[in-house]
C-alpha cells in the first residue's frame, strides 16, 4: 500500500491551549497540507483521527478532551510514545486574494494551519465561535499570521454573543471575498455552506465522519457516496449543499444511518 | 466484482464501483444485529498488502434492507448479498430476507478469520459447512456462493461440503490470519491482535486455493485474493475461477481499478491470442 504506514513517534511536547483543549507535537518529516489529517493511536486505547494543527517537520494536533480517547492523549507527557498513521485526505487551497476563515469550536484547529500558510500578503478574516469564552483558542495565533480576528461565543462572554455564522453574515454583507475556509460543527457547517452560495463565495468546508482505517477501503467514512478520507476531509460548499446528508444524518459505527 | 466489506456499506459507494466498470457488486457482510466491530486500529498496511481486524461491523439486517433497495433501484446492477450468521438458523433466516430484497445472489461468509463464534470458526468445519449451506439454499431464492477460508489444512475438502450442501459456487479465498506487532511499542497493532491478510501478500495462496478448488468440486470458483492487475486475473481464471473479485486494490488504486483490470485483461488476451474468457478458465490444468 502507498499510504498509511504506521509510524510510532515520541511526544516532544504537550500544551494546554484553553480549558480541556491540548496540543500535543512530535517529530515527523512526512510532507502535509494544511487542513489534511493523521490517525492518532494512543496504544492500548484507540485510534481516532485528527486534523494537523501543525504541519512542519515539528507536527502537531489540536483536540478538545470528549471521551476515552482523547483523555488518554491529553495525560501523555514529553517523550511518551504513539502511532500515527498518515497523512490523509485532500487540503485547502489558497485561491485568490480574500479569504474568510470561519471556525466553530475544536474546528479552528483544522484551519488553523491554512491560516498560517495562506494569511501572509492576503487580506484574511478569521470569524471564530465557540459556546463560552474558555473555548476559544488559537485567537493569538491567527492574528499572528496576519488575520483579522472576529470572535464571538453562544453566552456572550467573550466577543460578540451569538452564533459565528451571524459574524460571517455581517462581515459578507460588507466585504467580498475569493473563498471561505471553515470547520466547525456540521449544523454551523450546513449554514457557512448555505451562507457561501447566497453570497456567491466558494467554500472549502473540512467534514467530519466516523473513520476505521482511514484509507478509503471500509465505507465507514462515507458521506453520500464522498469518502470523507480519501475525496475529503475538504469538500466545495456546494457540493455539500447537494448531499442528502450533509448537516442531517451520519453513519454510525455499525453502519447505520441515524441522524445528526 | 467489488469484493465483500470493501466499500459496501452505503448504496453510493457501490454504485460507483459498478459505474467504474464492475460487472457486481458484493455487499458487505450482514447479520442479524447491527454490530460497532473492533476498536481501532482496525487496519495496518504496508507495501505488499493489508491487515485488517474491522470485526464485521454491520448495521444488522434490518437497517440493511435500505441500502439493498437503493442500491437496486437506482443502479440495475448486479448485487450479492454477503451474510453471516453462527449457525445454520441465523444462515437460514438470513438468506430468506437477503433473496427476499432482489438480490442476484447470496454469498455466505463462511470464512471471516478474526470475529468470534462466526466465521471461519464455524467456516473450517466440514459438516458445519455443508449444514449452513444447505440452509441458506432451502431458504433462498437466488443462486448461493460459499466463500471460503485459506485458514484450514484442506480448503477443498470445505469445497466438497459446500457443494453437497448444494452451493451454486465457491469463492475463494477470504483473508489470511495473520498479525503485526510494533516493535517500538512492544505490543499488537490490531486492537482485535489477530486479523486478516490481504493483498498483493496473499495472491499465491489465492491461486493455490482455487487450482485445488477447481480440481475438487463441478461447480464454478470466483476467485479473490491479491487483484491488481489484468494479468492478476488471468492468473486467477487459468487456476480456474470463472470470474473474480477485487478488494484491497480498491484502496491503492480507487475505484477506477475495476475499469483498468478490465483493459489489461482484454489487452492480456488479444496479445495471448484468447477470444473467449472461456477459453482460459482453468487451463493452467492442462497443461501439467
Ligand atoms: C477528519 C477528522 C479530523 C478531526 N480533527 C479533529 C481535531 O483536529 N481536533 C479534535 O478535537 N477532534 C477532531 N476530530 C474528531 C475526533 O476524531 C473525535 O473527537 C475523537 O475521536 C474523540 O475520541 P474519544 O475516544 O475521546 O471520544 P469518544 O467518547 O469515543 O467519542 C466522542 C465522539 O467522537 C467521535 N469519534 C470517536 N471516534 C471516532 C472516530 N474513529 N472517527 C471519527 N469520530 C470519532 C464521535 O462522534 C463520538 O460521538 C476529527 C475527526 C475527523 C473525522
Ligand atoms: C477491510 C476489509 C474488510 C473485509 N470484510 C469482509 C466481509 O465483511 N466479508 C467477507 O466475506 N470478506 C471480507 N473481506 C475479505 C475480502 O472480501 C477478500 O476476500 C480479501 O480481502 C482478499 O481479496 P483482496 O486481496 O483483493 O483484498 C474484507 C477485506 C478487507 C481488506
Ligand atoms: S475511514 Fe475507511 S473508507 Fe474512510
Amino acid at each position: 500500500m502507498h499510504t498509511g504506514k504506521l509510524e510510532i513517534v515520541e511526544i516532544t511536547d504537550i500544551t494546554e491551549e484553553c480549558a480541556d483543549v491540548f496540543t500535543v507535537m512530535y517529530r515527523d518529516r512526512t510532507k502535509a497540507s494544511p487542513g489534511q489529517f493523521i490517525m492518532v493511536w494512543a496504544p492500548g486505547v484507540n485510534e481516532v483521527p485528527m486534523s494537523l494543527s501543525f504541519i512542519g517537520d515539528e507536527k502537531g494536533f489540536t483536540f478538545r478532551v470528549l471521551g476515552k480517547t482523547t483523555t488518554a492523549l491529553s495525560r501523555l507527557g514529553k517523550g511518551d510514545r504513539i502511532g500515527v498513521r498518515g497523512v490523509f485526505g485532500n487540503s485547502f487551497r489558497p485561491v485568490g486574494s480574500r479569504i474568510l476563515f470561519i471556525g466553530g469550536g475544536t474546528g479552528v484547529a483544522s484551519i488553523i494551519s491554512a491560516a498560517d500558510l495562506f494569511s501572509p500578503g492576503r487580506r484574511a478574516v478569521a470569524a471564530i465561535g465557540a459556546k463560552n469564552r474558555d473555548g476559544i483558542f488559537f485567537a493569538g495565533r491567527m492574528k499572528q499570521a496576519g488575520a483579522d480576528v472576529l470572535i464571538s461565543t453562544d453566552d456572550g462572554s467573550q466577543g460578540e454573543k451569538g452564533f459565528v455564522t451571524a459574524v460571517a453574515r455581517r462581515v459578507l454583507e460588507r466585504e467580498d471575498f475569493d473563498t471561505i475556509i471553515a470547520c466547525g460543527p456540521e449544523l454551523m457547517l450546513r449554514r457557512v455552506a448555505e451562507l457561501a452560495s447566497e453570497f456567491r463565495t466558494p467554500a472549502q468546508i473540512s467534514t467530519e465522519r466516523f473513520m476505521k482505517c482511514g484509507i478509503g477501503i471500509c465505507d465507514a467514512c462515507s458521506l453520500n457516496g464522498a469518502l470523507v478520507c480519501r475525496d475529503g476531509p475538504v469538500f466545495d460548499g456546494e457540493f455539500l449543499l447537494g448531499c442528502d446528508d450533509f448537516g442531517r444524518y451520519r453513519l454510525s459505527p455499525c453502519g447505520a444511518r441515524v441522524p445528526i | 466484482m467489488l469484493a465483500s466489506g470493501i466499500l459496501g456499506e452505503t448504496a453510493e459507494s457501490m454504485m460507483r464501483a459498478l459505474k467504474n466498470g464492475a460487472g457486481g457488486v458484493v455487499t458487505k457482510s450482514i447479520g442479524m444485529e447491527p454490530r460497532d466491530g473492533y476498536l481501532n486500529p482496525t487496519v495496518y498496511s504496508f507495501q505488499e498488502g493489508l491487515l485488517n481486524a474491522m470485526g464485521l461491523p454491520n448495521p444488522g439486517m434490518e437497517n440493511y434492507k435500505q441500502v439493498i433497495e437503493k442500491l437496486k433501484k437506482e443502479s440495475g446492477g448486479i448485487v450479492i448479498g454477503s451474510i453471516f450468521g453462527k449457525d445454520e438458523q441465523e444462515f437460514g433466516a438470513l438468506a430468506k430476507t437477503m433473496s427476499s430484497l432482489k438480490v442476484d445472489g447470496l454469498e455466505l461468509n463462511l470464512s471471516c478469520p478474526h470475529a468470534k463464534g462466526v466465521g471461519s470458526e464455524i467456516g473450517s468445519d466440514p459438516d458445519m459447512v455443508e449444514r449452513v449451506v444447505k440452509s441458506a439454499r432451502t431458504h433462498a431464492s437466488v443462486p448461493v456462493w460459499a466463500k471460503l477460508t485459506p485458514n484450514t489444512d484442506s480448503i477443498s475438502s470445505l469445497a466438497i461440503s459446500a457443494e453437497k450442501g448444494g452451493a451454486d459456487a465457491i469463492v475463494a479465498i477470504n483473508t489470511v490470519r495473520a498479525m503485526a506487532i510494533s516493535a517500538r511499542l512492544r505490543m499488537p497493532v490490531l486492537s482485535n491482535r489477530y486479523g486478516g491478510l490481504s493483498g498483493k501478500a496473499v495472491k499465491h495462496v489465492g491461486l493455490r486455493c482455487v487450482y485445488e478448488i477447481y480440481e475438487s468440486v463441478h461447480i464454478p470458483v470466483i476467485g479473490v485474493g491479491g487483484i491488481y492487475t489484468g494479468e492478476d486475473a488471468a492468473e486467477y481464471l487459468m487456476a480456474g475461477a470463472s470470474a473474480f473479485e477485487i478488494g484491497t486494490a480498491v484502496a491503492e488504486r480507487g475505484p477506477q481499478v475495476f475499469s483498468a483490470v478490465n483493459r489489461q485483461l482484454f489487452a492480456f488476451m488479444k496479445k495471448e491470442h484468447f477470444s473467449t474468457i472461456g477459453e482460459m478458465i482453468g487451463i493452467a490444468h492442462r497443461q501439467t
